[in-house]
């Protein structure tokens, strides 16, 4: 870490732990996969020295989800890391800490799919991440951030989402931007407001034990149990949705994008606007639960929308739900895994929009 | 009158769904003798496994967390890292343990991890009504391998206390049949045994307890124990497979 006043230079995958470790998160549990490999480098060196801390290189990512699952149990505050095909075998336990709302922040730096895909950056996992991703009916917040310092911060924020709602948080990072190094300001965590942890296992010392469960015989309990937390996804739904609003203010066309490539849209938006088009963007910060009521008010005054994404097209389904067919929605996307597209690139296809569909229709 | 049985206070009061003249009836009285008899139970935090003991949190007051199949080594490394002088056990059947949670028992006994198993082997999955585990012997017969396992179909079975006894983070590792009341004093024994080593972090200790599943084997309560002691025994055969505090210096 070099330094300099507040602020010091990390790249996005340090930041994840430095964060963590400044939340308080004292135990890691990961497997190496690439883009990723510097988290649990950083941590395998930090976290040691740390009273309390821990730092165990697992055995499969299957092994360390689950290792999360027991730590998180005792109510201390835990995180994992991985890329894609890592989260894959991770989702069984994501299913399990859903069920048993056990908190603990997991950060997928996504990268190339399907399969073994490769190294290079790409979006490809939104569906993954946003619609609960193993089996069961459950969801899990999905925070998606644009610059290493919303990388920090999310991932601060992950950890106090995950103790206010007792459930996993997802970091949705992108291989792009774990390696990318800027200045970050290392704020304090919040803390306020958190509920006690009386579920957690740290045995039964004056007290009866408890137990966690996600398996449910009894006979209604199970639907119950899936209404209660159910009720929690709704109450999610109306206080987490997070976003930014850019030039939205008289905008004609609205990009909507997320992570690395909204931040290359802002790029290509701001050349766009020297040449007089009327472009805007509302960039979804929490993936789920998605913003979709900003979208919806904005359809209020913009006919036009432009969905890109580094992936054939998935967080263009929930911009369309959200729209309900009241504008018309338009995509450019590419497969990641292997391409970085430039400003220039997206101005060109934002003017091309522009003129085919606000021009025309007017 | 003088009491000389009663039910231990960390049982619950509750009635267990256990089939008659199942090994885990048992085994879940003497744990609750364990923990009751020491220290520990305070300390004491238990893996409960996905199979026909996936229910202990009813039985014993403790704290207990579930795992998702076969990965309650892993889960109980999260635990002992999280709060190193807590008594962290998992308990788990042979299809849990040996088949699809085999690398996490082998790798968290390979770490060394501080923690215990209770590694409750009755060659067969009870849980899902009888199929062929990885323990389930040569010739026997199961919902799975219905003409009895040969190796040339179904391969042969796995003896994973062997295996575990040769690693060094492994401390202890003791094999008991469950089948009279004498072994199950031993099983008590092994068990203080190993929740002590476990306490004076010696490593990760492992109990194989040969148990009784009559519903599966289509056999009487009575002649389960039989068939433990006669056939069982052969494959698995009980005794200490590795003890390195009684052996300290050598590791056989
Ligand atoms: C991932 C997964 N696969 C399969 C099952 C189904 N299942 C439940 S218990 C069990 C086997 C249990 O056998 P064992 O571990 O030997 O325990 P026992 O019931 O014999 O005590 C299986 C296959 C499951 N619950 N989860
Ligand atoms: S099926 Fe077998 S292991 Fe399961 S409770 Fe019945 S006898 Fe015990
Ligand atoms: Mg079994």
């Amino acid at each position: 870490m070099k330094s300099s006043a507040n602020k010091v230079l990390l790249s996005g995958n340090h930041a994840v732990a430095e964060a963590a470790i400044r939340a308080g998160c004292h135990l890691y549990f990961g497997y190496p996969i690439t883009p990723q490999n510097e988290i649990p480098e950083y941590m395998s060196e930090h976290l040691p020295k740390i009273k309390g801390g821990a730092f165990v290189q697992a055995e499969s990512e299957l092994a360390a989800i689950n290792m999360v699952l027991g730590a998180a149990a005792t109510g201390r505050r835990v995180m994992t890391t991985s890329s894609s095909p890592g989260i894959s075998l991770m989702q069984e336990g994501i299913s399990y800490l859903a069920a048993l709302e056990l908190p603990c922040v997991i950060a997928n730096m996504v990268r190339g799919g399907p399969g073994l895909g490769n190294i290079a950056t790409a979006q490809s996992d939104y569906f993954q991440s946003t619609r609960g991703g193993g089996h069961g009916d459950y969801r899990t917040i999905t925070l998606a951030p644009c610059t290493v310092q919303e990388i920090y911060d999310l991932t601060q924020l992950g950890f106090y989402l995950a103790d206010k709602y007792r459930g996993p948080v997802i970091i949705q990072g992108e291989g792009l931007l774990g390696q990318m190094v800027e200045p970050v300001e290392l704020k304090e965590p919040d803390k306020k407001d958190l509920p006690p942890k009386d579920w957690a296992l740290t045995g039964a010392k004056d007290r009866p034990g408890r137990m966690l469960r996600s398996l449910i015989l009894e006979e209604g309990i199970l639907e119950e149990h899936n209404w209660k937390l159910n009720r929690k996804y709704l109450e999610i739904e109306k206080k987490e949705k997070r976003f930014e609003s850019f030039r939205m203010e008289d905008a004609n066309l609205a990009v909507v994008a997320y992570g690395s490539v909204a931040r290359i849209a802002k790029g290509a938006i701001k050349r766009v606007r020297e040449e007089g088009l009327k472009v805007g963007m509302i960039r979804p910060i929490s993936l789920w639960p998605f913003p979709g009521e900003a979208i919806r008010k904005a359809a209020e005054k913009v006919s036009q929308f432009l969905v890109i994404e580094l992936s054939c097209g998935q967080m263009i389904e929930d911009v369309r739900l959200a729209l309900a067919g009241k504008a018309e929605v338009n995509f450019y996307g590419r497969p990641g895994g292997g391409v970085i597209p430039n400003p220039a690139e997206f101005g060109r296809v934002i003017s091309r929009n522009y003129y085919q569909k606000v021009r025309k229709a007017r | 009158m003088k009491k000389v049985f009663e039910r231990p206070r960390l049982l619950k009061p509750a009635t267990f769904h256990f089939c008659p003249g199942c090994g885990h009836n048992i085994l879940h009285r003497v744990i609750a003798e364990v923990l009751e008899e020491s220290d520990f139970r305070e300390r004491a935090i238990m893996i409960a496994p996905v199979g026909c003991a996936v229910l202990a949190y009813f039985y014993l007051d403790i704290d207990v967390t579930e795992a998702p199949h076969g990965r309650c080594t892993a889960v109980a490394t999260g635990i002992k890292r999280a709060i190193p002088n807590s008594l962290v056990f998992t308990y788990q059947g042979d299809g849990d343990l040996a088949s699809i949670g085999a690398g996490e028992t082998l790798h968290a006994a390979g770490r060394g991890e501080k923690v215990t198993t209770i590694y409750v082997n009755n060659a067969n999955y009870g849980m899902t009504g009888g199929q062929m585990a990885p323990t389930t012997m040569l010739n026997q017969v199961t919902t799975t391998c219905s003409a009895g396992r040969s190796a040339e179909r179904e391969g042969y079975p796995l003896d994973m206390s062997k295996i575990l006894a040769s690693l060094p983070g492994v401390c202890y590792v003791e094999r008991v049949a469950l089948t009279s009341p004498a072994n199950v004093q031993k099983f008590k024994k092994a068990l203080r045994k190993a929740f002590q080593y476990q306490t004076e972090g010696l490593g990760f200790s492992l109990i194989e307890v040969l148990s009784t599943c009559p519903t599966n084997w289509k056999l009487t309560p009575v002649d389960s124990l039989k068939w433990i002691e006669e056939v069982m025994t052969k494959s698995y055969p009980p005794g200490v497979l590795v003890d390195r505090k009684a052996n300290r210096g050598d590791s056989e």
